[in-house]
C-alpha cells in the first residue's frame, strides 16, 4: 500500500478512519504490522515480566527475613535469583525500552508513519514473547529453571553442572530474544536514518529518539557478540567442544569476556532509553526548553563509545585481566554522566516546575540512578571492588540502577499513557505510588550497602547468625515489600482507568515534540497533518508562534534566547 | 546523511582506537578481537553512508524544508501481514528442537521456509494482502 504524507495544513479527516480495517480481533492482533500495537503489545508483555520478576524477588526477600529460612530449598533458591534477573534484564528492562515505548513513539517523534520494516518489527515481537515463554517453560521441566545465576558463568552452566533442560532453554530463550532485540536495533536506526519528516534534521530529534538511535547501534555491536557466545555455550554443552572448558584446552574466562562485552553496553542500552524519557519530560513539566540539548547528544554518543570498553570491571577478581585500563575506563564515563545530571538540574533550574506523578518519577530516578552511579564509581576502584565482589554491596550497588529503570519507566508511562490511550493515569495513586516505590527502593538498597560491607555473600538462601545482619536485612525486605506493593496499586491504577472518558485530548502537557501534534491515541499512520519544524520543539513552536526563538546554535545572534523569531507561523 | 555517516565513522574510529591500546597494552585477543570487530561494524556502514551522502546531497530531512517538499510516496508499508507471525512460531519451534529433540525441526523448518518464501511474495505483490 502506498502511502503519502499530508502537507503541513490543518486536514482533520473525523475520527474512526482506523477502524475499517481488519476481520476479527485476534487475526488482527497475530497479524498486525502497526508499530503503536506492536508497541503496546511490548509494553504490556514487558510490564508482565516485571510484575513475574518481581513476584519472585518478594520470594527472595522473605526468604532472607531469617538467616536459616526455610521458606524455599537451596536449589530453589539458586532457580529463584537466576530467573528472576534474568527475566528483570533480558525480558523486562530491555524490551520495555526499546520494544515498547520506543517503538510507539520514535516513529511519531519524527514524524513517521510506521517503522521502516514494519514485519520485521513485528517478527520481533514474535521472538520477544515466544522467548520469554522459552525462559518461563524452565520451572516446569523435572530439573527446575536454571540455576547459575542471569550471567551464566561457565564453567557452572556446563552439561555436568547444570544438565538440566531448564538451562537449555535459558540460552534458547537468550538466542530467540537476541536475534529479536537485533531486529528491533536495525529497524530503530533505519526508522530514524530514512524516514524523518522534512526539516527534521538530526540535530532537530528529539532527545529521546537520539538516545534510542544511539541504543539501537549499542544493540547492533553488542547483541551479535552475546548471541555467538551462546550459541558455543550450546556447543559444549552438546557438542563435545571444549571452548569455555579448562579441562579441554578451552578458557572459562572466555565467556566472561565475551558475556560481559555484551553485558557492559547492555547496561546502557537499559539506561539510555530511561534518560531519554526524563530528558523529555524534565523540561515539558518545567515549563522551559531542555538545557543544552547538544552537550546532551554528545554526552549519549560519548556514553555509549566508552560503554563498549569497560566490560573487564566486571571481572577484577578474576586476576587476568589489565586492570589500569577498565578502572580509567569506567572513571571516563562518570564525566558524560555527570554532564547529563548538569543539563537536567540546568532545565529545571528557574523553571515554573510542575509536580505531576512523571515528573515526581523522573526526579526520583534522578536520585535512585545517582546513588547507584556513585558507588558505581567506587566499585571502578580495584581494591574497593576486591573487598566487595561478591557481596551485597554489589548487589545493592545495580539495584540502585535497576530500580532507577523501574522508577524511569514509571515515569515514561505517566507522562506517554494520555497519548497511548486517550486517558490519564489517576495523579493520586500515581503519587502514592511514587513514594511508595521511591521510598520502598532507598530502604532496600541501603541496608543491602551495609550488609554487603559486613561482608554478606550474594545469591545465599542462609546466612550466618547475627543480629545486625538479620536486622539490616529485615529492613530490606520491607522496603522490597514496599516496592512490592507500589507495583499493585500501578496495577489497580492501570485496570482502573481503562474504562475512563477519553478526555486527553492531543496535547495535555503543552508537549515539546511531535507526538504531541497528533491525535490520542494516534491515527493508522499517526498523523492527519504535521506542523513545519524549525526546532527541536516542533509542536511547542505550532502553538506558541509568539514566542523567542529557541536554537541551541548559540553562536548565531538572531537565535540568541529573547531574539524574536524571525519567521512565525 | 551525512550526520548519520559521522556518527557510525566516529564510534567506529573511537573503538578501534582503543582496541589497538587495548591490545598493545593487554596482548588479550579475545577482547582485542571484539573490539576491532566493533570498530569494522562502525566504520563501514559509516563508509557506506557517507558514500551515498555524498551522491544523493541533502534530502528535505537533512535541511530547513517544509512539508511539502516531503509530500509524496514515502515508501510501502505493508498493511498487515501473517507471515511475521508465522516465522516467529517457526523460529520458536527451531529453538525447542535444540532443548527436546529434533522431531520439532520437523514442523520448525517447514514453518520457516513456508513464512519466508511467503513474506518474500507478499513483498513482490507490494505489501498488503488485506487490503486498506
Ligand atoms: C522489588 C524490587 C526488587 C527486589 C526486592 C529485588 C531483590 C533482589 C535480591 C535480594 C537479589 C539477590 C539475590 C541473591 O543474590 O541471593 C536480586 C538479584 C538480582 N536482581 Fe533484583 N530485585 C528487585 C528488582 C530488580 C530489577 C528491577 C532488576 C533489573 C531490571 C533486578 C535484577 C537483578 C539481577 C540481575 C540480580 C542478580 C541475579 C544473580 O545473582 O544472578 N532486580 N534481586
Ligand atoms: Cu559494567
Amino acid at each position: 500500500m502506498v502511502d503519502t504524507l499530508q502537507p503541513t495544513t490543518e486536514h482533520a479527516h473525523d475520527d474512526g478512519h482506523d477502524e475499517h480495517h481488519g476481520a476479527s480481533g485476534l487475526l488482527n492482533w497475530l497479524t498486525t504490522t502497526d508499530h503503536k500495537i506492536i508497541g503496546m503489545n511490548y509494553t504490556v508483555t514487558s510490564v508482565i515480566m516485571m510484575l513475574l520478576g518481581g513476584a519472585m524477588a518478594m520470594l527472595i526477600r522473605a526468604q532472607l527475613t531469617v538467616p536459616d529460612g526455610g521458606l524455599v530449598s537451596l536449589a530453589k533458591y539458586n532457580e529463584l535469583f537466576t530467573m528472576h534477573g534474568s527475566i528483570m534484564i533480558y525480558l523486562f528492562a530491555g524490551p520495555f525500552a526499546f520494544g515498547g515505548l520506543a517503538n510507539y513513539m520514535v516513529p511519531i517523534q519524527i514524524g513517521a508513519p510506521d517503522m521502516a520494516f514494519p514485519r520485521l518489527n513485528a517478527l520481533s515481537y514474535w521472538l520477544y514473547l515466544t522467548g520469554s515463554i522459552t525462559m518461563l517453560l524452565g520451572f516446569f521441566t523435572a530439573g527446575g529453571a536454571a540455576n547459575f545465576g542471569w550471567v551464566g558463568y561457565a564453567p557452572l552452566s556446563n552439561s555436568l553442572n547444570a544438565p538440566g533442560a531448564g538451562a537449555d532453554l535459558w540460552v534458547g530463550a537468550l538466542i530467540l530474544t537476541g536475534f529479536s532485540a537485533i531486529f528491533t536495533g536495525v529497524n530503530l536506526v533505519a526508522t530514524i536514518f530514512y524516514l524523518r519528516a522534512p526539516g527534521m534534521t538530526m540535530f532537530r530529534m528529539p532527545i529521546f529518539t537520539w538516545n534510542m538511535l544511539v541504543t539501537g547501534i549499542l544493540i547492533l555491536l553488542a547483541f551479535p557478540v552475546l548471541t555467538a557466545g551462546l550459541v558455543m555455550l550450546y556447543c559444549d554443552r552438546h557438542f563435545g567442544t571444549h571452548i569455555y572448558d579448562a579441562n579441554g584446552g578451552g578458557s572459562p574466562v572466555l565467556w566472561q569476556h565475551i558475556f560481559w562485552f555484551w553485558g557492559h553496553p547492555e547496561v546502557y542500552i537499559l539506561a539510555l532509553p530511561f534518560f531519554g524519557m526524563v530528558t523529555e519530560i524534565i523540561p515539558v513539566f518545567s515549563k522551559k526548553p531542555l538545557f543544552g540539548y547538544k552537550g546532551m547528544v554528545f554526552a549519549t554518543i560519548t556514553i555509549a563509545a566508552l560503554s563498549t570498553g569497560v566490560w573487564a570491571h566486571h571481572m577484577f577478581t578474576t586476576g587476568v585481566v589489565l586492570l589500569p585500563f577498565f578502572s580509567f575506563m569506567t572513571y571516563l564515563i562518570s564525566i558524560p554522566t555527570g554532564m547529563k545530571f548538569f543539563n537536567w538540574i540546568g532545565s529545571m533550574w528557574g523553571g515554573q516546575v510542575q509536580f505531576t506523578s512523571a515528573m515526581l518519577f523522573s526526579i526520583g530516578f534522578l536520585l535512585t540512578f545517582l546513588i547507584g552511579g556513585i558507588t558505581g564509581i567506587l566499585l571502578a576502584s580495584p581494591p574497593l571492588d576486591f573487598f566487595t565482589h561478591d557481596t551485597y554491596f554489589v548487589v545493592a550497588h545495580f539495584h540502585s540502577v535497576v530500580i532507577a529503570l523501574v522508577i524511569g519507566a514509571m515515569a515514561g508511562i505517566f507522562y506517554w499513557y494520555p497519548k497511548m490511550t486517550g486517558r490519564f493515569l489517576s495523579e493520586r495513586l500515581g503519587k502514592i505510588q511514587f513514594w511508595l516505590l521511591f521510598g520502598g527502593g532507598l530502604l532496600f538498597v541501603m541496608p543491602g550497602y551495609l550488609v554487603g560491607l559486613r561482608g554478606m555473600p550474594r545469591r545465599m538462601a542462609v546466612y550466618i547468625i547475627d543480629p545486625t545482619w538479620q536486622n539490616l536485612n529485615i529492613w530490606s525486605s520491607v522496603g522490597g515489600f514496599l516496592m512490592g506493593i507500589s507495583m499493585l496499586i500501578f496495577a489497580a491504577n492501570a485496570l482502573k482507568t481503562m474504562k475512563t472518558p477519553k478526555t486527553a485530548g492531543p496535547n495535555p502537557w503543552d508537549g515539546h515534540t511531535l507526538e504531541w501534534f497528533t491525535t490520542s491515541p494516534p491515527p493508522h499512520h499517526n498523523f492527519y497533518s504535521l506542523p513545519n519544524i524549525k526546532s527541536e520543539r516542533p509542536t511547542w513552536d505550532y502553538f506558541h508562534p509568539d514566542a523567542p526563538a529557541l536554537t541551541h546554535d548559540d553562536h548565531d545572534p538572531s537565535h540568541v534566547p529573547g531574539a524574536v523569531k524571525a519567521d512565525a507561523q | 546523511m551525512k550526520v548519520e555517516a559521522r556518527l557510525l565513522i566516529w564510534l567506529g574510529v573511537f573503538i578501534g582506537i582503543m582496541g589497538i591500546v587495548y591490545g598493545i597494552w593487554s596482548k588479550e585477543w579475545g577482547g582485542t578481537a571484539m573490539l576491532i570487530g566493533t570498530a569494522i561494524l562502525g566504520i563501514f556502514p559509516g563508509l557506506y553512508y557517507r558514500w551515498w551522502s555524498k551522491r544523493m546531497g541533502d534530502r528535505p530531512e537533512d535541511r530547513d524544508a517544509t512539508m511539502a517538499e516531503g509530500a509524496g510516496r514515502i515508501d510501502t508499508f505493508p498493511g498487515s501481514s501473517i507471515w511475521p507471525f508465522a516465522l516467529g512460531m517457526g523460529c520458536w519451534f527451531l529453538v525447542l528442537a535444540l532443548v527436546f529433540g529434533t522431531w520439532f525441526v520437523v514442523i520448525g523448518l517447514p514453518l520457516v521456509i513456508f513464512a519466508v518464501s511467503g513474506a518474500t511474495a507478499e513483498s513482490r505483490r507490494g505489501g498488503d494482502a488485506s487490503g486498506h
